[in-house]
Parts: structure tokens; C-alpha cells; sequence
């Protein structure tokens, strides 16, 4: 398994140098004037100009800039906007809030998620299981931003407080983890009913265990290994932020600094993010292939 | 046949009387709720096992016979399989009756069971020394250590090699036959009076086959079990059980010790079985069959439901249902020329 993991990382190397450079070349060296429209109804002065495109290099050849760029992301430097403020700082504090979120949303749809699959994967064609299935589906039609705005209005939450406390963060994760959450019930709930008749559920019985344990160990551990897959590749995924969920409730997330980023053209701002984002998410992927090996003894790395 | 003992160990009830046999099946009816109608699976089965004793439940697949033993073990899936008529008394009491805890607690310390394939009805997931000392642990209160070294020295009887050392190995790092003897350790740890092996070699090849068999059969000795062998293999059975049962279509049709079967069987469908069997000193010829084919549980054949695969069949065979009558007291057998058959040479 470690020579597994070793592989899987340098493989990484080369993913995050593509994925990066593709994503920087579209941001810097696609042709257009990073500097039009900064200096409100006219032109900006040739000094501003020059000063600025000496600041961020812009004349030398594009893989010098690219490589420059790499540099600078290897020693922690993320490099300045426009106005001068550190992109670090801006990403240090808009980091712990999306991770918070995203938490709170895998948390619920863990919870919930799990909870509701088990009861209905158990007793198949009941009211609970229609009902289930019924709110699933809404949940997984109705978009993200008609339930925000719903649930805005309906709990009176306008806005999180700047520094996002975990409490303020429970609706919000609520919203954000709703489709996912639908989708993890009616996974949970298949995995239930086709693992319930199965031989070694039926050995569980045989064996004169509790029927308590006999869900909630054997049946529902082989149950679990997709629902666990799935809940480790969500979170990385809402790790990069919630453009939606976070605008709804003013959250001072990644996502919302992405949005802003690209609102105002600050290249710098949203190649870093994406940057980031590549590589949470190249770890969160290698960490649920590793954990699959964990859930099924059955899987070989090599 | 005076050589043949006949096994019987009463077991005495409260009031000090004998209770009958240590299991009893008595009268059982089981039927399938399906789609496309119900399927009368089981249709008045009646069987026993004392301690110490081997039946052997023969017949095809779908004459009933782990459909029988599931539902002795309670394991029965409802839907679509539900128990119309009928009781399985265990020491006494029935089975069908009882309060679910109290039943519950019947299984793995009254009756167990081995079951046909290992490598699914073990938990992929857990260790084998997790499952076994899972009963230690949740039946008898232990705890873990105690659990699992328990669970070693169960998997020592059963002749694994390093028993403490594969209690960490998954089942499947284990081979077919060492599968199977992991199974039959599980099995066994409650201490069981009645063990039901349900095909316990079907998914074994030959030679493992028989290894197995003489460890039931060693195991069966050394504890006084009852054991009630299901199986489709003629050659299994017969070193091994005392008594057979021989199942068609949900019924019994003839029940024998095992040398009085063999040597004179006494129901066209055994004979037909024993027929069937590759013989040495037919080498070469084509073996023979038994024409047709088992009947659809949904349309049992009127009368004698083997009528239209038997050879004697006669016109009352299509109308009226034989009786299991006895035969020399001792043996069973359900046909119209059951004393014919019985008293021939």
C-alpha cells in the first residue's frame, strides 16, 4: 500500500503541473489588456501601465512567467493583487470558513443521509420509503438557490457573521449538502436492499445475534464502502467553495473570492485558488482510494 | 438387518417423561408467495434427529430440503416463504411458536449450521477471527481476548495449520476446504446439540470433500450431536448417515437407515437415484438417468407428483396421493407398491 501511495503521488506531479499551467494560460496569456477599465472612465496613465507590467513581469516570454509563477507557489508566495494586497492572507482567511461549511454539509449528509437509506433500505415499499423517496426527489430537482433563498426567508437568516461560527454554519451546511444528501439516502438505501438478503446477513441470523447488530455491523459495514467513497470525493468537492450557498448567506468563503476574482479580473486570485483546489483535490482522490482498501480487505494495490 | 442399531436417546421433559426426539419436525408446511402464484414448497414434512445421530436429507434441488432446515434455523425469507401448518420442536418446544429472543437464543447454542458457500456466507469484510469470536463475545459475554483465543482454539479443531496466526486473515486469503472448515469452527462454538451442514461440500472439490466429511463426522462423534447432512451426493451420505430421508416435490418419500436403503429401496424415485450412480463395472456406458425433469413447485403434478418421471407409474398413481406407510417398522415409503417393492428379493 505505501509503494501504492508513492506511485499515486508522483502521478500527481504531473497532473498539478498541467491542470496549473492550463489554468494560468488562460488567465495570463490569453491576448487582452489586464489593465483596461482600472482607472475608472479613462485610460489609465502609460506610468500606471508600465509600472504595473514591470510589477508582474508581464513582458518577459510566457513560460519564464509560468515558471516564475511556480517558484513563487513553491516558497508559500502567492504574489499580490492589483492594489497590493497579499492573495495569501485573502486565501488564509477564506480557506477555514469553506472547510467549516463543507464539513457541516458531509456531516449532515452523513448523518441524515445514512440514517434515512437504513430505514427505508430496510423496509422497502413502506410510507417512510415513499416519503423518502418523494423528498429525495425534490431535493435533487429543486436547484440549490431556490432552497437557499427558501430557507433564508423561512429560518430569518440573512447573513453569517464574518467569522462564521459553527452554529450559524448548520443551515447553510444543511442547503449545501442537500443534493448530495438526497443522493446519498437512495445510495445508502440500494446498498441495504440488495446486501440484506445476502448469505452472510443470513450467517449474521443463524449465528443467533441481536438483530440490532446484526444491521448495524454486518450489514451495514458492506453497505457503507460506496456511501464512504462517495461522502470522502463530496467533501473535497465542497471543499472549493459553494458559489451559490455562500452568496446566499454572505459567507466569506472561497467561493465567494473566486466569484469576486473573476468579477474583477484578479488573475493572480483565481489561479491561486484553482491551484489549491487541484491539489486538494488530487490528495482527497488518493485518500479514498487508499481508504477503499481499508472498507474492502478484498482490494489489492498494485 | 439385525445389525442395524437403532439410535434413540429420549430426552425427558419437566415432568421427567420423555419428550420425544431432541428435534422434531413435525407435519411442515411451507409455502412461497411468488408473482406468478404460490409455490407449495414444503408439503408435510415430518423428520426427527437425536444426539449422536446422522440424518441425511436427500434429493434435487427444489425438493424442500434447505428450505426445511432454513426454516428450523428461523433463517426463512418472509416474504415470499411463509410456514402454513406444522412444528419444530426443539427439546419439546416448538420452534414456531416461541417468543423471537427466545428463539434467537435457540440458534448457535441449540441448533447451528454450516452452510453450502463458505465464501459468501462468511462477512467479506471481517476478519475470521472476528466472527468467531464474535459469538464468545456477544452470546457469552467475553471479552475480546478471551474472544479470540477462544476462536483459535476453535479453528485448531478443525485442523487449520497456525490457527492463532489466520485469526487476522480475511476469508477470502483462505482456500475452498480451509473456508469451509472456518465455517463449520463458527459453527460449533456455541456447542451446539443439533448441527445442520446444508451441502457443506458442493463447493469442494474431491479430495477436500471427503476431508471434510470425516471432520463432521469426527466432530459429530466426539460431541454426541444430533446432525442433520443435506445433500444431493449419494456418495457422501453413505458413510456417513444412519438414517436418510429421501425428499421429492416437498415430501418425504421414503425414509430408511442407511443399509436397508442402499440395499433395498424401496421408492421408484430411490431406486431411480441409486440407478444413476457411475458404477466401475459399467465403464463406458452411458449413465443412466432419470427421465424429465423436477416438477414446477406452482403445478405439482397430480396424485404421486413422481408419476410422470416413474417407471411403475400406474393409473392410480395419477390420482391418488400415496401415503407414507410404514415398512417393517423402521422405514417409510411413500408409493402405491411400497409393500411390492419391500418384498421383493
Amino acid at each position: 500500500m505505501g509503494r501504492y501511495a508513492l506511485r499515486r503521488l508522483l502521478q500527481a506531479i504531473p497532473v498539478f503541473i498541467g491542470t496549473t499551467f492550463l489554468i494560468w494560460f488562460l488567465v495570463w496569456g490569453l491576448p487582452g489588456d489586464p489593465f483596461a477599465g482600472r482607472c475608472g472612465e479613462k485610460a489609465c496613465p502609460p506610468a500606471y501601465v508600465n509600472y504595473m507590467t514591470e510589477k508582474f513581469g508581464l513582458n518577459d516570454p510566457l513560460p519564464l512567467q509560468y515558471l516564475n509563477y511556480l517558484k513563487n507557489l513553491a516558497t508559500g508566495n502567492f504574489g499580490q493583487t492589483f492594489n497590493g494586497l497579499e492573495i495569501g492572507d485573502l486565501l488564509a482567511q477564506a480557506f477555514p470558513i469553506s472547510m467549516k461549511l463543507a464539513v457541516v454539509a458531509v456531516l449532515a449528509e452523513a448523518l441524515i443521509g445514512i440514517t434515512a437509506g437504513v430505514l427505508t433500505g430496510l423496509r422497502r415499499g413502506s410510507f417512510l420509503d415513499n416519503l423518502v423517496l418523494v423528498s429525495t426527489l425534490v431535493l435533487i430537482a429543486v436547484p440549490i438557490f431556490v432552497i437557499g433563498i427558501v430557507a433564508r426567508y423561512a429560518f430569518g437568516l440573512a447573513s453569517v457573521s464574518p467569522e462564521a461560527p459553527w452554529t450559524e454554519l448548520i443551515i447553510p451546511g444543511l442547503i449545501l449538502g442537500s443534493g448530495s444528501l438526497a443522493y446519498i439516502t437512495r445510495l445508502t438505501r440500494v446498498n441495504i436492499v440488495e446486501n440484506r438478503r445476502a448469505d452472510y446477513v443470513r450467517t449474521a441470523v443463524a449465528k443467533g445475534l441481536a438483530p440490532g447488530r446484526v444491521t448495524g455491523v454486518h450489514l451495514l459495514r458492506n453497505s457503507m464502502i460506496p456511501v464512504v467513497t462517495w461522502l470522502g470525493l463530496d467533501l473535497g468537492a465542497l471543499m472549493g467553495g459553494a458559489i451559490v450557498t455562500e452568496g446566499i448567506f454572505n459567507i466569506r468563503g472561497i467561493g465567494g473570492l473566486l466569484f469576486g476574482a473573476i468579477a474583477r479580473r484578479e488573475s493572480g486570485i483565481v489561479v491561486s485558488i484553482v491551484a489549491i483546489l487541484v491539489l486538494v483535490y488530487l490528495i482527497v482522490n488518493l485518500l479514498v482510494d487508499l481508504l477503499y482498501g481499508v472498507l474492502d480487505p478484498r482490494i489489492r494495490y498494485e | 438387518m439385525s445389525d442395524i442399531k437403532v439410535k434413540t436417546a429420549p430426552v425427558l421433559g419437566v415432568d421427567g417423561r420423555s419428550a420425544g426426539h431432541l428435534l422434531e419436525v413435525d407435519n411442515l408446511h411451507v409455502e412461497f408467495r411468488t408473482r406468478d402464484g404460490i409455490a407449495k414448497v414444503i408439503n408435510g414434512v415430518s423428520y426427527h434427529v437425536d444426539a449422536g445421530e446422522t440424518l441425511a436429507v436427500l434429493g434435487e434441488s427444489g425438493s424442500g430440503k434447505s428450505v426445511t432446515a432454513q426454516t428450523i434455523m428461523g433463517i426463512l425469507d418472509t416474504p415470499p416463504g411463509f410456514v402454513t401448518d406444522g412444528a419444530i420442536r426443539f427439546r419439546g418446544k416448538d420452534l414456531l411458536t416461541m417468543g423471537k429472543d427466545e428463539r434467537r437464543l435457540v440458534r448457535g447454542e441449540g441448533i447451528a449450521m454450516v452452510f453450502q458457500d463458505a465464501l459468501s456466507a462468511l462477512n467479506p469484510v471481517f476478519t475470521v477471527g472476528f466472527q468467531i469470536a464474535e459469538l464468545f463475545r456477544k452470546r457469552r459475554g467475553m471479552s475480546r481476548a478471551d474472544g479470540y483465543k477462544r476462536a483459535a482454539e476453535l479453528l485448531d479443531l478443525v485442523k487449520i495449520p497456525a490457527a492463532s496466526a489466520r485469526l487476522r486473515d480475511y476469508p477470502h486469503q483462505f482456500s475452498g476446504g480451509m473456508r469451509q472448515r472456518v465455517m463449520i469452527a463458527m459453527a460449533l462454538a456455541l456447542d451446539p446439540e443439533v448441527l445442520i451442514a446444508d451441502e457443506p461440500t458442493t463447493a469442494l472439490d474431491v479430495t477436500v470433500q471427503a476431508q471434510i466429511m470425516d471432520l463432521l463426522a469426527e466432530i459429530r462423534r466426539d460431541r454426541n450431536m444430533g446432525m442433520i447432512l443435506i445433500t444431493h451426493d449419494l456418495g457422501v451420505v453413505a458413510d456417513v448417515a444412519d438414517r436418510i430421508a429421501v425428499m421429492y416435490a416437498g415430501r418425504i418419500v421414503e425414509q430408511a437407515d442407511v443399509h436397508a436403503l442402499y440395499g433395498k429401496p424401496c421408492h421408484p424415485y430411490t431406486l431411480a437415484l441409486l440407478d444413476s450412480l457411475p458404477r466401475l463395472d459399467l465403464k463406458g456406458q452411458e449413465l443412466n438417468t432419470i427421465k424429465g425433469l423436477p416438477p414446477n413447485l406452482l403445478r405439482i403434478p397430480s396424485g404421486c407428483a413422481f408419476h410422470p418421471r416413474c417407471t411403475m407409474a400406474r393409473d392410480i398413481c395419477l390420482t391418488q396421493r400415496p401415503a407414507l406407510v410404514e415398512l417393517g417398522g423402521v422405514r417409510s415409503s411413500a408409493c402405491h407398491f411400497a409393500e411390492e417393492l419391500y418384498g421383493r428379493e
